[in-house]
């Protein structure tokens, strides 16, 4: 069992553990969808929504597994259970928010290969979070998520004023200010470690 | 004669032409976590390879029997089970690099490229050269993981395999090792793929405007 208090699951992955820019989890959408500050937040919005549900599920789900001594069979437990809930939002998306379905488009289905929602499911299984603490680091998870991404809009929107040399045009752009909005957070380690 | 030479070209369309990682920009969560050191990233990309072969071609041979409708659902439950083969296999062979790798065995689910290649690739194709395609993108996978681990290995322990390269007054550059020097290593060898092409690009151009003098 693991004695971690809620709030320092909290302040952690939001901040020193990111999911993005400290453990590298669900990098497309961080590339692929961070253009505008518009699109990056509901999407970051529905992402922490899916990881939350799936985290539930999970949570559940292993409860089940472990029950039957079936622990190997996991990793598709999770992954068939996030693409079922992937599915729920479009659905849900598509009938209450017809406009931001558009704007999504091939992204929001695209959230089922998002390594960070599998990634809480595999991570909070490993750690033996109970129900509370799951909930925490997934909601965490969330916010951070969505955080990295708008922090990346914002500075990617701003770069298209800028005059970048043609050769780190691109994805080349897009990781060095990655890597710096990375070297940023690092400057929050220690922050929620202390017991 | 034809058709080896096709099939060679589908082998080496993914080792290098279309290399996952420097071209098509794919996969990103295992290129940047796990590429601390070479070994990982060679295990990382061993299994990677392994996953995307078998299923490529389970799914290959499977493309007319899977229905249109369900053929997401059903490419993610095949990529699971062989990413559970591969994640107790490694348990099996060695514990310290199941520990080094972590969750991140399990995630290989989730790794676009493998999804990416099943539906662009295997579910279109008969199951030798989606094989053949599978082989090159996993080879191509390893060897960008590979360039990027042992760049970070090199300059943030002074090491490569393990192996001190350095004297021991060497002092490690730490940021490598640690997230922000993925994202920076990458980008590192984007700009020299970047730059190799707009050489080549200006010789080809020179070469031109020089015919166009002559004649």
């Amino acid at each position: 069992m693991n004695n971690e208090t809620i709030a320092n699951i909290l302040l952690t992955t939001i901040l020193p553990g990111n999911f993005v820019l400290a453990m590298f989890l669900g990098m497309c959408p961080f590339l692929g969808v961070s253009q505008k500050l518009e699109t990056a937040l509901p999407m970051g919005l529905a992402t922490a929504f899916v990881i939350m549900v799936a985290s539930i599920s999970a949570y559940f789900m292993n409860l089940l597994l472990v029950h039957f001594h079936l622990e190997f069979l996991s990793v598709i437990t999770f992954i068939t259970v996030i693409a079922c809930t992937v599915q729920l939002v479009e659905m849900f998306v598509k009938k209450y928010f017809p406009v931001l379905f558009r704007q999504l488009g091939i992204y929001l289905p695209l959230i089922a290969t998002n390594c960070a929602v599998l990634g809480v499911a595999l991570f909070q299984t490993a750690r033996q979070y109970n129900f509370t603490q799951s909930l925490a680091y997934s909601i965490g998870g969330g916010i951070g998520f969505t955080l990295a991404l708008v922090l990346m809009a914002g500075l990617r929107e701003r770069l298209q004023l800028a005059n970048v040399p043609t050769l780190v045009q691109g994805t080349a752009i897009s990781l060095i200010v990655g890597g710096l909005l990375s070297l940023a957070f690092m400057g929050f380690a220690g922050i929620g470690a202390g017991e | 004669m034809n058709s080896t030479i096709s099939n060679f070209d589908e082998f080496m369309d993914g080792l290098w032409k279309q290399n996952p990682i420097f071209v098509m920009v794919l996969g990103m969560c295992p290129t940047l976590a796990v590429t601390v050191s070479a070994v990982n990233s060679i295990s990382m990309g061993l299994a990677t390879t392994f996953v995307l072969v078998a299923s490529c071609m389970l799914i290959s041979m499977l493309r007319h029997a899977i229905p249109k409708e369900v053929r997401i659902a059903s490419y993610i439950v095949i990529i699971a089970t062989f990413v559970t083969v591969v994640d107790y296999a490694i348990q099996a062979i060695s514990l310290d690099l199941y520990e080094a790798l972590g969750a991140y065995i399990k995630l290989i689910v989730a790794n676009c490229i493998l999804l990416g290649r099943a539906e662009a690739h295997a579910a279109r194709n008969p199951p030798v050269p989606a094989t053949l395609n599978a082989i090159g993108m996993g080879l191509g996978f390893t060897l960008g993981l590979l360039a990027i681990g042992g760049v970070r290995e090199i300059f943030g322990a002074g090491k490569l395999f393990g192996i001190a390269l350095f004297g021991p007054h060497f002092q490690p550059w730490v940021v490598m090792v640690l997230p922000p020097g993925g994202f920076f290593v990458l980008a590192g060898w984007l700009i020299l793929f970047a730059g190799i092409k707009a050489n080549k690009q200006r010789k080809i151009d020179a070469e031109q405007a020089l015919k166009g003098a002559q004649a």
